[in-house]
């Protein structure tokens, strides 16, 4: 019987696998497929539309969302692609428009220098709690007579 | 009595920091505009499309960028301040029709009623991107030397005009051009 569901399980879950794969294939069909004359071209484009925030559906970048604005700032983007600009042209033509927030990796800068440094500084804290409690000398309290006898009753019990 | 103080300090300081994280929204992103002159644009008029506006065109006086499309339900509702402004009388308001089609933003302003002074047709959107549209609908100030001075991303109401829009614009029609 064991066997049997076993047999019936395999049997039927590739098909739903398959099911769900297909199933998920229209929304990647949807998205606009530019064609590039350079690999080089069309390698960053799919980096820069990884990097860039849609400010419509934030928590989204550019490539992943179908919004309208999406989709006309991935038209912008290669665009400028294939007019031969290259990475830093893109991101400024970006940042002017929608702010530094659309960078999903924030540039170097004074009002972001927080948020790269930020973690270090937090990790610097944490290190040094955790090295004085690790050296922390311990509060030695000597054994008395009576505290060995105890303990060698107990050793001698789980023999 | 200390040993619960440091984590009790800690604690508040939490609840502080994430209170604040709370009542902020995230929707509004600060505008890069603010303050730098007003992005260019050159683009044909609603109801005459031989002509065109240019931003430049539009120096030299107080005037507000409003941004909208038949498509967007919150513009409905924002239509009717947009009206009480421009019947105050105070600045001009250009219209930013923002991926619309012609027919149905004349269809639109002729059942709502037209309080622009003219509105510019940005079929591609591309008027849009360089203004960092986002939310329509949007609203700009522009001073008399064509600079940004005020951004409304989402519906103007009559609070944000009384309070914000009505004192700012007086304030810049008193400055010299």
């Amino acid at each position: 019987m064991q066997r049997q569901a076993k047999v019936w399980m395999i049997k039927f879950s590739l098909p739903i696998v398959l099911l769900m794969l297909f199933a998920s294939m229209p929304s990647i069909a949807a998205f606009d497929a530019y064609q590039f004359d350079d690999p080089e071209k069309e390698a960053l484009y799919k980096k820069l539309i990884k990097e860039l925030r849609c400010t419509v559906c934030q928590n989204q970048d550019i490539g992943d969302s179908n919004a309208e604005l999406a989709q006309d700032l991935r038209r912008k983007t290669y665009e400028m692609i294939s007019a031969g600009k290259d990475e830093e042209f893109v991101l400024d033509y970006m940042s002017q428009r929608y702010g530094e927030f659309v960078l999903y990796r924030p540039r170097l800068q004074i009002n972001t220098l927080l948020l790269w440094v930020g973690p270090f500084i937090i990790l610097f804290i944490a290190l040094f709690f955790l090295l004085r409690f690790i050296r922390r000398p311990e509060d030695e309290v000597p054994l008395t007579d009576a505290d060995r006898a105890q303990a060698e009753q107990l050793l001698e019990r789980d023999k | 009595m200390k040993r619960y103080l440091i984590p009790l300090a800690l604690f508040i300081v939490l609840v502080v920091l994430l209170a604040v994280g709370l009542k902020l929204d995230p929707k509004h992103i600060p505008s890069p505009f603010i303050g730098k002159p007003a992005p260019m644009f050159d683009l044909p008029i609603l109801h005459n499309p031989q002509q065109h506006i240019k931003t430049a065109d539009l120096q030299g006086q107080v005037w507000l960028l409003n941004v909208w499309a038949s498509w967007c339900v919150s513009c409905r509702a924002e239509h009717e301040v947009v009206k009480r402004f421009v019947a105050m009388g105070m600045a001009p308001v250009y219209g930013l029709n923002y991926k619309d089609k012609p027919e149905d933003a004349k269809r639109w302003l002729n059942a709502l009623g037209d309080p622009y002074q003219a509105s510019l047709m940005d079929i591609s959107g591309d008027a849009g991107i360089d203004w960092g549209v986002y939310g329509v609908p949007e609203t700009f100030v522009i001073d008399k030397k064509g600079i940004v001075r005020f951004k409304q991303v989402g519906p103007v109401t009559n609070s944000i005009i009384d309070e914000k829009i009505l004192p700012l614009v007086k304030e810049l029609n008193a400055e010299a051009g």
